[in-house]
């Protein structure tokens, strides 16, 4: 290496030795708050939405009694739910409210790098499956069961499925083996993505309004449900063994789970009552349904839902608050 | 042009009954073709016989899953501790989140007020005084729209991130513009930067700095410079050379040189790059709104996921409202350049911009001793509920059975299997190599043999990669769109170039529908067309009509007038006169149109994957949901050189007509 080339070199070199020496030394970048959070200088709480409404309902009222009760300043970041992690175990946000199993991340952020620790349950179990609208189920009571589904893949195909069934997934960031289950258990049907929930949901609801059939990946507790009335499609039983074979391998129906809380491991100790609270946080399906109608259907904002909800069931999030 | 005159011409030259060579020499197109068939016939046996046709062989592709996989478990686990992280992107990712947040805080303590006032005085001198009353317009109608605090979330990133990218972009345009060889090396760089659809970019930038504001604003960074560097480049070469004499005769070093005469002689040049960029930056942040850049972006984002056409659009129109602001301000600033200042000479110069400044001041102190900082919660107007109503009633009313042309479910259906399909299946069943050979046929009789090579290679690192089939899935979806994007545009532009009328009443809607962030129009278009391809493909053709409708407008408009009288006094009907006189004079125009109508229509497909378009784009999302950098970048490179040959393929003489637009 020449002269000359040093030069730039050892510029460089003198001016990042000046940055840590005159700044806070190595710029840690998985400590930084969003610029946007606490423009007044107050105790702040960064919470992670996901895209789907019921996720929307917890960090909504998560967000009214912080901010109420609390005294914190809440701030929102939507995000999918694989790079939610990575921002929790970032410190880009404080919490997670709704997760719905990444045993990939577990193993990393929690157990391994330990920068993400445990919230305990939310108190709503989720559950995945294939739905198809109750009108269409009650036509043709034997659908409901995937031995079925190839005798029906005519009524169900699309445009976009080609000669085959459509299965309609929803957001590429939702947990599915629909690719591999359709593979495996030889049905007649093509999986299309419908890229987000919103469309999904669009879509789900175009067709209801003609009672025109259709399969679909869906889960529970969903406000859907309650406009759309859907019936699940029975799947080959859920096992242990079946869960932990290969991705592309499986051929059984989704777990039920209980869905879990996850908190940033530094905001647990540095939290004070606001990581507390997010730990009691505990709620029933009904609860998170009332709120996501209020939200998705009657178009009220997250929230106004909230504050609705609130009023009405002290009794609920009275436990959630610190003890005076 | 002169291709345009030699058209009429050639029948009767070629008719002369001279050799053959003579008759390919005065036929380029022809030549070139004659020597890429002899080429393919020979080759194609080979190739054939070797890996046969079809879809591209497996033994040319390679498999790129497994490095990218473990590059990304190597930045997971070394984010938190390698100097790389500790000592670089750390610092940068500190002095873009230090930035923002002091913008951002100036603008809260100057209070509503205070920005509005500041707004319309910085557009009151350098624009006049209508674009000071739009201005303060605009910004009143944020508030008004409960928009406010986003609004100067995304207003702060912007400051930063167009300040960043006038840094970025004229350092590389001094360099390029005073030195051959930089400048020869940075133009196909930034050539391919600007073709990129910017969706393609995120999952790297999100692995290395994670989701939130730096992240956001080093895309947009990437993104907006380009026409900077480019226009200021392009200033300082085209310095008029006499004057230039004139300043080293006068004994100017090379630095006063640059500084006296070079860059005051760019100027224009240099606020139409301020001006690119601020447009190409505000479309950017909205896009980064996926990684978490916060602001109006944000909540049109997740006003899509809740399915609430409504709340989408009242954060939309913000975002319209500041593109059009910035836009012609600082296009106003450039006509401005060099006339005559007017007005009194008590509000010319610095103490103009002193009374401004003092006038700020003034009503920001008052806002803040009247406790008007936030804008009052309760003065809002609430658009998302009639919005809605509306929409739903369109869709109650459009989505089945409408006469004679069938409801747009219908249409969707229609289209899907009648066009999209076929299309589709005839792109994947085409042997590889004859898909190479067109490609290479099409760029190179409108373009040079380097245009070709570079379309080849661009379509063949495609099959490398191991995308091939879809990525001729998302090529036939940007055909059809563009198909049908042309022939709209191109028929209301005709009637625009005839109705001065029409124009005027055009331009708004133009404006609207080309600032309006695409995610807005993600779920009217969902309703309507139901998921899959051609939802996508409406929203692409919305998309890319504006640029096409005027730039064809344009051209139309621009014929020489002359030659139009004549047609006319041959008798020529209107008919006539458009087809043989207007449409083959304004030739260039119409290719430019081709071209943008090709790069725009390809930036929505891809943003297509989130309505269920599929191809390349649905693999993008994935990697942004997933983390997945092996599928993501992949699919985001097929993106890049799909957009690269395609630019290439419909892109003649148009680069210089850019430039100068």
């Amino acid at each position: 290496m020449n002269r000359s080339r040093t030069r730039p070199l050892v510029a460089l070199a003198s001016a990042t030795a000046l940055l840590t020496t005159a700044g806070c030394g190595a710029a840690d970048m998985t400590k930084q708050a969003s610029p946007f959070a606490a423009p007044a200088g107050v105790k702040t709480v960064t919470l992670s939405v996901q895209s789907w409404v019921g996720a929307q309902a917890n960090v909504a009222v998560a967000e009214q009694l912080l901010k109420e009760k609390l005294g914190y300043r809440v701030d929102l970041v939507q995000t999918d739910e694989v790079p939610a992690w990575d921002a929790l175990s970032q410190g880009r946000v404080d919490a997670i409210l709704e997760d719905w199993g990444h045993p990939d991340q577990e193993k990393l952020y929690v157990d391994e790098k330990k920068t993400i620790v445990r919230g305990g349950d939310l108190g709503v179990t989720g559950h995945i499956g294939w739905y198809v609208p109750k009108y269409f189920a009650d036509q043709h009571p034997d659908v409901t069961d995937w031995k079925n589904l190839n005798k029906y893949a005519d009524q169900l195909k699309t445009a976009e499925s080609g000669g085959k069934g459509q299965l309609m997934d929803g957001s590429p960031s939702y947990v599915t083996n629909d690719v591999a289950l359709v593979k495996n258990l030889d049905l007649d049907y093509k999986v299309v993505f419908a890229g987000s929930e919103a469309a999904q949901i669009t879509q789900i609801q175009q067709f209801a309004k003609e009672k025109k059939p259709f399969l679909s990946y869906w889960y529970q507790p969903q406000w859907l449900f309650n406009e759309v009335p859907m019936v699940e499609v029975k799947l080959p039983e859920y096992t242990e063994e079946c869960a932990a074979k290969d991705p592309k391998d499986i051929d059984c129906a989704y777990p039920t789970t209980p869905l879990q809380k996850f908190l940033n491991a530094d905001f647990v100790e540095r939290g004070g009552d606001a990581a507390d609270f997010l730990k009691k946080f505990h709620w029933s399906e009904q609860h998170q349904n009332e709120v996501s109608e209020m939200i998705a259907s009657q178009r009220l904002t997250p929230e106004e839902a909230a504050k609705r909800w609130i009023e009405r069931h002290p009794e609920v999030w009275r436990k959630w608050l610190p003890q005076e | 042009m002169a291709t345009a005159q030699a058209t009429p011409v050639r029948p009767a030259r070629s008719g002369t009954g001279r050799g053959p060579l003579a008759a390919l020499r005065e036929r380029p197109a022809a030549g070139k073709l004659l020597l890429l068939a002899l080429a393919a016939a020979v080759l194609v046996p080979l190739v054939h016989g070797r890996w046969g046709g079809g879809a591209w062989p497996d033994a040319l592709t390679a498999d790129l899953s497994g490095p990218l996989g473990s590059v990304t478990d190597w930045i997971v686990s070394n984010r938190d501790s390698h100097p790389l992280f500790l000592y670089f992107f750390g610092h940068i990712s500190n002095a873009v989140v230090l930035s923002v947040r002091g913008v951002y805080l100036v603008l809260l303590a100057l209070g509503w007020a205070g920005v509005t006032v500041l707004a319309a005085a910085v557009a009151w001198r350098v624009a006049g005084i209508r674009l000071a009353l739009t201005a303060a317009a605009s910004f009143l109608a944020c508030g008004l729209l409960g928009m406010w605090v986003p609004t100067m979330q995304t207003l702060a990133l912007m400051v930063v991130a167009v300040l960043a990218s006038v840094v970025l972009g004229l350092l590389l345009g001094l360099a390029a513009g005073l030195s051959d060889r930089v400048f020869r090396i940075l133009r196909p760089v930034l050539d391919t930067m600007q073709v990129l659809p910017a969706f393609a970019y995120l999952l790297p930038v999100v692995l290395v700095f994670g989701i939130g504001v730096p992240g956001a604003v080093l895309a947009t960074v990437v993104y907006a410079a380009p026409p900077m560097a480019r226009l200021t480049a392009l200033g300082l070469r085209g310095a008029d050379g006499g004057v230039m004499e004139a300043v080293t005769s006068l004994g100017a070093t090379g630095r006063q040189r640059l500084l006296t005469a070079r860059l005051p002689l760019a100027r224009k040049e240099l606020l139409l790059g301020l001006n690119q960029t601020i447009m190409m930056a505000l479309s950017m942040a909205v896009i980064a709104s996926v990684i978490g850049a916060g602001g109006l972006g944000d909540r049109v984002y997740q006003a899509l996921s809740a399915v609430d056409v409504g709340a989408a659009l009242a954060a939309g129109i913000p975002i319209v409202l500041l593109a059009v602001v910035l836009d012609r301000t600082t296009e106003a600033a450039g006509r401005r350049i060099g006339a005559e200042p007017t007005g009194p000479a008590l509000l010319r110069g610095w103490r103009g911009w002193g009374l401004a400044a003092l006038v700020t001041a003034a009503v920001a102190l008052v806002g803040r001793l009247t406790d008007g900082r936030v804008w009052p919660d309760d003065v809002t107007v609430a658009i998302a509920g009639p919005v809605n109503t509306a929409k739903d009633w369109m869709v109650d009313h459009l989505y089945t059975g409408v006469p004679v042309v069938g409801g747009t479910a219908d249409l969707a259906s229609h289209f899907t299997s009648g066009v999209l399909n076929p299309l589709r299946s005839g792109l994947t069943s085409l042997p590889w190599w004859s898909v190479l050979l067109v490609v290479a046929a099409l760029a190179w009789t409108i373009g040079t043999w380097r245009t070709a090579a570079t379309a080849v290679l661009a379509m063949a690192a495609i099959g490398v990669l191991g995308v091939w089939e879809p990525s001729m899935d998302t090529l036939s979806q940007v055909i059809a769109a563009v198909a049908v994007t042309l022939v709209l545009g191109f028929s209301i532009a005709i009637g625009a170039a005839r109705s001065a009328r029409l124009e005027k009443l055009l331009r708004p809607v133009l404006d609207v529908f080309q600032t309006m962030p695409q995610f807005v129009y993600l779920i009217p278009v969902v309703a309507l067309f139901g998921v899959g391809r051609a939802p996508a493909a409406a929203a692409a053709v919305v998309y890319a009509l504006p640029a096409v409708v005027r730039i064809t407008t344009q051209g139309l408009r621009g014929v020489d007038p002359a030659a139009m009288e004549g047609a006319r006094s041959l008798g020529a009907t209107p008919g006539q006169q458009l087809r043989q006189v207007q449409l083959p004079l304004a030739r260039p125009s119409l290719l430019l149109a081709v071209n943008q109508a090709v790069v725009l229509v390809l930036a929505v497909v891809i943003i297509g994957g989130l309505v269920g378009s599929g191809a390349l784009g649905y693999d993008v999302v994935f990697g942004l949901a997933q983390g997945d950098l092996a599928t993501g970048l992949v699919a985001g490179a097929a993106i890049v050189c799909l957009g690269l040959m395609l630019d290439r393929v419909t892109q003649p003489t148009a680069r210089r007509q850019r430039q100068e637009s």
